[in-house]
C-alpha cells in the first residue's frame, strides 16, 4: 500500500489505524488520558511527523493527537464526502472567438480538496468558467490538459511536447490565440524555448501562471488568465509572450516578450519582468495597451510558421563566482556536454585561472558562450584585458541575452543547426536588444 | 423583562491582542502606524467551492467586485501582509503566550497544533482568509465562586483595520493585519446581564493581569452570542466596552423576545410564508411623480422601484411589541447591507412624501387585499434584486422568530444587522505552515510563567506604590497602567496623585464627552515631567488634559501657553498677593484672620494653575498674620 492510499500515514500512526480498521474520511472517537475527542480522520501531509493522527473537529479545526496518548479508538461512521454544490453551469457562447488553453500544471491549475486538504490539478472548462466567470464574456475556451507538473520538473523534452501541441492548435486555424498555463518557476525557460521553436508563429502564444494558488480568494490566477486571454484575442501582433501581474495591485497585466522575460522574485505577483526592455503591452480593463518598444514583432497572420521543436539538453549554465573551480568546466567537457553558457561577472568576465580549462573545452569543440550575472545590460568583452583574452580563447559574447534564454537557445541551436555558434550570435526572436531603453 | 424566564444564554468570544514583539507570521512590529506611506489595490473573489455553496453574502460581495485599497507603513507591514510572501514560522512568543493562557485556564492543550485558513472575503485579510489555530479546549476559571467553562482557546491573526469605505472602494490599513490575537470562547452562561458582565470583566482582568496582552482602545474585542428561549443564536460583533455590553444584552433580549412575539402573532394568523413575494412588480412609474426626497434621489441616478406583495402581513411589519422593535426596522437595516436606503412598507404609508393615491396604485398593481402588506425597495437594478431576495427571506423567517445572523453593536448599546451568519465555518488547512507539535516538556517549561490572579496583581501594585486598593484596581484595569508605572518610577510626583488623575479625573473628562484617545502616553509623560520640574502646578494637570482632549492644543507646551498656566516665581507671587490683600484691606480690618477664605478665593481665581494651591495658602496666611500683628 503506498502512502497515497494510506492518506500519508505511516509508522506508528498507520499501525494504530490499521489495528482499528479506520481509514481517512471515517468519523472516529478517540479516547486519550485527557478525555475524548470526535472528528473526521484527515490525511497527513508528506512531511508531517508520523507519531500523530489528524482529525477535523466539529468546529472545523484540524488537530493532531499523539499516537502514544491514544487509549481507545472507535469508528463511528463512514463520513460521506462533503456535498459541495456544483458551480453554476456557465453557458459557453460558442459563437465567441476561440482560444485554446493548454494546461501544463503548476499553481495556476491546482485546486484544493476541502475535505482532504490535498491539492490536485483541475482545469476543466466548467471549473475554469466557474473560477473566472468573466472569461465567458470574451471567448469560447477549449481547454486541454497536456501535463500536470510543477515547472521545476519540466525538461527540454517537455518543451518539445508543449511546442508540438501549440503547433497543432495553430495549424488548426480555429483559434485567435493559444494560452499555455504553466508553473512559474521555469516559465521563462519554456517561453524562450517556444520563442525559438515556433519562429514565424501566426497568432499570439501566451504563457500564464500564478504566484498564489487559485484556492485562495486573493489568487492572481484569475486576473492573469483573463489578461492572457484578452491579449490572445486582441493583440495585433503574433509571437510568444508571458502574461503576469504588472505590479502588486490587481489592475494591470504585463505581456512580456518570451525571450526577454525573467522571474525576478520568489513570491511577488509581479515577479516576472522584462529585461532591458519595457513590457510589450499591458492589459487593463480588458483592453490591450501597447507600450513604447524598440522591438518590432510581426503582425498576426503575416508570419510563416517554421516549427523546429527539438532540443539538445547537453548544455550547462555555469555561474562564475570567486573561488569557482575550473575543474567544473573540465568535467562538463569530459561527460559529453556540447555547450556551456557562462554567467560571468560584469561585462562578461571569469578569472584567468579558468583560461586553460576554457581553451581546452573550446579546442575539443564545445560551444562556450558568455552572458552576465548582472542580469541587466550587455556583455562587452573588448573593454578589459580579461574580456579580450576570453574572446581570443574563442568564448562567444552574447550581448544582452538573458543567461536562461541563452541556455535554452543553445539547446535549440545544437539540435536544429549545424552551425550553432553562428546561430547563437544571430538575433532570432528578440533575444538580443538593438537598443536598451534608458 | 426577566432574563431567567426568557432563558437568556450568553456566550462570549473574547479576542485579545497579545503584546508580542512581532506579528504572528512575520517579523513586523505590532505597533499602530502613525501614517501610511504606500498603497495598492486588490480584488477578492470567492474560491471555486465557495462559489458553489449558496452564501448570499459572499455572492453579493463578489457581484460588487469590490476594489479593496490597502495602505501600508514601513516597519508595521511587509510582503507577508501584502500576501506577496508566504508566512514565516509562527512567532514562538505568541504560541507560548497562548499556551501559558491555556495552562492558566486549565485547558487541554492540543498535542499538535494545525494552522487553518478561515475564509473571509470582505477585504479585511489580503489573503481572503484568516489564519487561525486551535491551541486548547475545555477548562475553566472562577467568577464569584462559580466555575465558568471555557470552550476553546485559539491563536489567530488580527484582521486589517478598516480606514475608509466609500462607494465601491473599501480601504484598510495593514498595520493591524497579522497581530497575534488570542480568541477565548466561553461556554454559554445564564443569569442577569450584570452577572454576565462580571464574567466578561473577570476574564478581561485575568488576561490583563498576565501583562502578556496589549492594552488600549481596540486591543480587546468581544463577540457575544446571545439567545433566548425558542430563538436562534445571534452573534453580536464589536462590543468594546463593558457598560455597552450590558446594554447590548438587554437590547438583544428585548429585540429577540419581540421577534418571538411577532412570530406568535403570525402563527396565530396562520400566515403561509411561502406566499411572501408571490408577486413582485416594477412600480417605478407609479412613484415617478412622488414628492419624496428619498424616491427622487434614487430616480435621479437611474434607479428603479420594486414592490413585493406580502400576503396576510397587514399591520405586522409595523407592529411594535416593544418600542422601536418591529420587522420594518429590521428590513431597513437589512437593505443597507446591499448599500440601499430606500425601503418602505405598507404599514407606514402614506408617508415620506408618498401619497395615498400612490399607495392605492401600488396596492392595485400588486392586487393586494387589505389583509396583505407590501414592501417597496428602490435602488440600482442589480442591487435591488439582491435586496428583494433578502427581504423575502427575512419576511419568511419572521414566522420563526429570531433569525440566526451576525449583528454589530452600536455605540449606544443597540445592535444592527451586519450580515447573514456564515454556515459551518469553511476552514481548510494552511498548507504553507507545517503542523506544530506541543510536547509535555514545552508545557512544563512554561508552567512557572502562568500569571498570578488579578487580586494578587492589584495587591502588589497597591503595595509597591502605596495606593489604596480601589485606586490600584482602577489604574490596573485602565489603559494607563504602563504609563502610570513609568511616571511613578521616573518622577517624584506622588503615585496616588498620578493614579487618580489617570483614572477618576480622566473618566470625569470623558463623561463630559471629551476624547481620551488623543492623550498619547508621550503627552501624559510630558505633563507629569513638567509637574515634576515645577514648570506647572498640580491644578494645571486637568486644565492641560482638557485643552489637549478638546484638540485646542497638540503639545503640552501649546496647552500651557493657550491656558496661560505656566508657573510664576515666588517673588512675583508675593507681590501679587500683597496687591490682593491691599485691595481687600477693608475686609481684613473687619474680619481679621477670618478674611483668609475671602483672600484665598481671590488669590486662587488669579493664580490657579500658575502656582501650587497649598503654597498660595501658606503665603497668604503668613502675610495676613504679619499684617495683623
Amino acid at each position: 500500500m503506498s502512502r497515497h492510499d494510506t492518506g500519508g500515514y505511516r509508522g506508528a500512526g498507520l499501525k494504530l489505524l490499521s489495528k482499528h480498521g479506520v481509514s481517512v474520511g471515517d468519523n472516529i472517537n478517540v479516547g486519550t488520558e485527557d478525555g475524548e475527542m470526535s472528528g473526521i480522520l484527515m490525511p497527513r501531509y508528506e512531511s508531517a511527523n508520523e507519531d500523530y493522527i489528524s482529525i477535523k473537529l466539529k468546529n472545523g479545526y484540524n488537530t493532531g493527537i499523539h499516537v502514544g496518548k491514544i487509549k481507545s479508538m472507535k469508528k463511528l461512521s463512514r463520513s460521506e464526502p462533503a456535498i459541495i454544490a456544483k458551480p453554476p453551469e456557465m453557458a459557453q457562447n460558442k459563437s465567441l472567438p476561440k482560444i485554446a488553453l493548454i494546461s501544463t500544471g503548476g499553481t495556476i491549475a491546482s485546486k484544493i480538496d476541502y475535505r482532504t486538504g490535498g491539492v490536485h490539478a483541475a482545469l476543466s472548462a466548467s471549473e475554469l468558467y466557474a473560477s473566472v466567470p468573466e472569461l465567458a464574456n470574451h471567448a469560447s475556451i477549449e481547454p486541454v490538459v497536456l501535463l500536470s507538473e510543477y515547472s521545476e520538473n519540466l525538461k527540454p523534452e517537455h518543451w518539445t511536447m508543449i511546442a508540438d501541441k501549440v503547433v497543432e492548435k495553430v495549424k488548426s486555424g480555429k483559434y485567435l490565440g493559444v494560452v499555455v498555463s504553466h508553473g512559474t518557476d521555469t516559465m521563462h525557460y519554456t517561453a524562450a524555448a517556444l520563442s525559438f521553436a515556433l519562429q514565424g508563429v501566426t497568432i499570439p502564444v501566451v504563457l500564464v501562471g500564478a504566484q498564489r494558488s487559485s484556492d485562495r480568494p486573493s489568487s492572481d490566477a484569475a486576473l492573469n488568465l483573463l489578461g492572457a486571454t484578452i491579449f490572445g484575442l486582441k493583440s495585433e501582433y503574433a509571437g510568444v509572450f508571458v502574461a503576469m501581474h504588472a505590479g502588486t495591485s490587481d489592475d494591470a497585466i504585463a505581456c512580456h516578450i518570451g525571450t526577454r522575460v525573467r522571474k525576478n522574485h520568489t513570491s511577488r505577483r509581479d515577479a516576472f519582468e522584462s529585461i532591458d526592455a519595457t513590457p510589450f503591452a499591458l492589459v487593463r480593463n480588458n483592453t490591450v495597451e501597447m507600450q513604447k518598444s524598440e522591438i518590432k514583432l510581426t503582425k498576426r497572420s503575416e508570419g510563416n510558421l517554421a516549427a523546429k521543436t527539438k532540443f539538445d539538453d547537453r548544455v550547462a549554465l555555469l555561474k562564475y563566482h570567486p573561488g569557482f573551480d575550473p575543474r567544473l568546466i573540465e568535467h562538463a567537457a569530459k561527460v559529453g556536454y556540447k555547450g556551456i553558457i557562462l554567467e560571468g561577472t560584469g561585462l562578461g568576465h571569469v578569472s584567468k585561472e579558468c583560461f586553460p580549462a576554457l581553451k581546452k573545452a573550446v579546442d575539443t569543440g564545445l560551444m562556450v558562450c558568455m552572458t552576465s550575472q548582472c542580469i541587466w545590460g550587455r556583455v562587452r568583452m573588448t573593454v578589459y584585458d580579461t574580456g579580450r583574452d576570453l574572446l581570443d580563447i574563442g568564448v562567444i559574447p552574447l550581448s544582452d541575452m538573458i543567461s536562461e534564454t541563452a541556455t535554452v537557445k543553445a539547446m535549440w541551436a545544437l539540435a536544429n543547426s549545424k552551425d550553432a555558434k553562428k546561430v547563437m550570435q544571430e538575433n532570432l526572436a528578440n533575444e538580443i536588444s538593438k537598443c536598451i531603453p534608458i | 423583562m426577566d432574563s431567567a424566564s426568557l432563558d437568556l444564554k450568553v456566550g462570549f468570544e473574547i479576542h485579545q491582542q497579545l503584546a508580542t514583539r512581532s506579528k504572528l507570521f512575520c517579523n513586523c512590529s505590532c505597533e499602530e502606524a502613525q501614517k501610511y506611506d504606500h498603497s495598492f489595490v486588490r480584488k477578492l473573489r470567492p474560491t471555486q467551492s465557495e462559489l458553489g455553496a449558496y452564501d448570499p453574502a459572499a455572492m453579493f460581495e463578489f457581484s460588487k467586485m469590490r476594489t479593496v485599497e490597502y495602505h501600508t507603513a514601513f516597519g508595521s507591514s511587509c510582503l507577508v501582509e501584502a500576501d506577496e510572501e508566504p508566512p514565516h514560522d509562527i512567532s514562538k512568543e505568541a504560541l507560548e503566550t497562548a499556551l501559558i493562557f491555556s495552562l492558566a485556564f486549565h485547558s487541554k492543550v492540543m498535542d499538535e497544533v494545525h494552522v487553518m485558513r478561515k475564509l473571509v472575503i470582505d477585504g479585511s485579510n489580503t489573503t481572503g482568509f484568516q489564519r487561525t489555530m486551535l491551541v486548547a479546549s475545555g477548562g475553566h476559571f472562577v467568577v464569584a465562586g462559580k466555575k465558568i467553562g471555557v470552550q476553546s482557546i485559539c491563536l489567530e491573526e488580527d484582521a486589517a483595520k478598516l480606514i475608509g469605505d466609500e462607494k465601491g472602494v473599501r480601504k484598510f490599513g495593514l498595520d493591524r493585519l497579522g497581530v497575534p490575537l488570542i480568541e477565548i470562547a466561553l461556554e454559554p452562561v445564564t443569569g442577569k446581564s450584570d452577572d454576565i458582565m462580571l464574567v466578561a470583566l473577570t476574564l478581561g482582568r485575568l488576561l490583563r493581569a498576565s501583562k502578556l496582552v496589549a492594552r488600549g482602545l481596540g486591543s480587546i474585542r468581544q463577540d457575544v452570542n446571545i439567545s433566548v428561549q425558542n430563538g436562534a443564536v445571534v452573534e453580536v460583533k464589536g462590543v468594546q466596552q463593558l457598560d455597552q455590553l450590558v446594554k447590548v444584552i438587554e437590547h438583544e433580549m428585548q429585540r429577540q423576545h419581540g421577534l418571538i412575539v411577532i412570530a406568535e402573532k403570525l402563527k396565530g394568523r396562520k400566515v403561509d410564508v411561502s406566499n411572501v413575494g408571490d408577486k413582485i412588480e416594477d412600480i417605478t412609474d407609479i412613484l415617478g411623480k412622488a414628492q419624496s426626497k428619498i424616491v427622487k434621489k434614487i430616480l435621479d441616478v437611474g434607479g428603479l422601484f420594486k414592490a413585493i406583495r406580502v400576503p396576510a402581513f397587514a399591520g405586522m411589519i409595523g407592529f411594535e411589541p416593544y418600542p422601536d422593535i418591529r420587522i420594518g426596522k429590521e428590513l431597513g437595516k437589512l437593505v443597507t447591507f446591499y448599500e440601499l436606503d430606500g425601503v418602505f412598507h405598507s404599514d407606514e404609508l402614506p408617508n415620506y412624501g408618498i401619497t395615498e393615491q400612490e399607495v392605492a396604485a401600488v396596492r392595485s398593481r400588486l392586487q393586494a387585499s387589505d389583509n396583505d402588506a407590501f414592501v417597496i425597495v428602490g435602488g440600482p437594478k442589480d442591487r435591488a434584486k439582491f435586496a428583494c431576495d433578502a427581504i423575502i427571506r427575512r419576511l419568511q423567517a419572521a414566522v420563526n422568530g429570531v433569525p440566526a445572523e451576525t449583528r454589530a453593536a452600536t455605540q449606544d448599546g443597540k445592535t444592527m444587522y451586519l450580515r447573514p451568519r456564515p454556515g459551518a465555518a469553511r476552514m481548510y488547512p494552511e498548507t504553507d505552515i507545517p503542523t506544530i507539535p506541543v510536547t509535555d516538556s514545552m508545557l512544563n517549561a512554561l508552567s512557572d510563567k502562568v500569571p498570578r490572579s488579578w487580586d494578587e496583581m492589584v495587591d502588589s501594585l497597591a503595595k509597591k506604590y502605596n495606593l489604596n486598593k480601589k485606586l490600584a484596581s482602577q489604574i490596573f484595569d485602565s489603559n494607563y497602567l504602563g504609563v502610570f508605572e513609568e511616571i511613578a518610577s521616573a518622577t517624584k510626583v506622588q503615585p496616588t496623585f498620578v493614579a487618580s488623575k489617570l483614572t477618576e479625573d480622566l473618566i470625569g473628562l470623558q463623561r463630559q464627552g471629551l476624547d481620551a484617545s488623543i492623550l498619547s502616553d508621550n503627552l501624559i509623560k510630558d505633563i507629569f515631567a513638567k509637574l515634576d520640574s515645577g514648570s506647572i502646578a498640580k491644578e494645571s494637570v486637568n486644565i492641560i488634559f482638557e485643552r489637549l482632549m478638546k484638540n485646542e492644543a497638540r503639545t503640552v507646551d501649546e496647552a500651557i501657553k493657550a491656558a496661560g498656566v505656566s508657573t510664576i516665581n515666588d517673588e512675583e507671587l508675593g507681590k501679587g498677593l500683597d496687591k490682593i490683600i491691599n485691595d481687600n484691606i477693608a475686609v481684613v480690618k473687619e474680619k481679621g484672620m477670618s478674611a483668609l477664605s475671602t483672600l484665598m478665593g481671590r488669590a486662587m481665581a488669579e493664580y490657579r494653575g500658575k502656582a501650587d494651591g497649598q503654597k498660595i495658602n501658606a503665603m497668604v496666611k503668613d502675610k495676613l498674620q504679619k499684617l495683623l500683628k
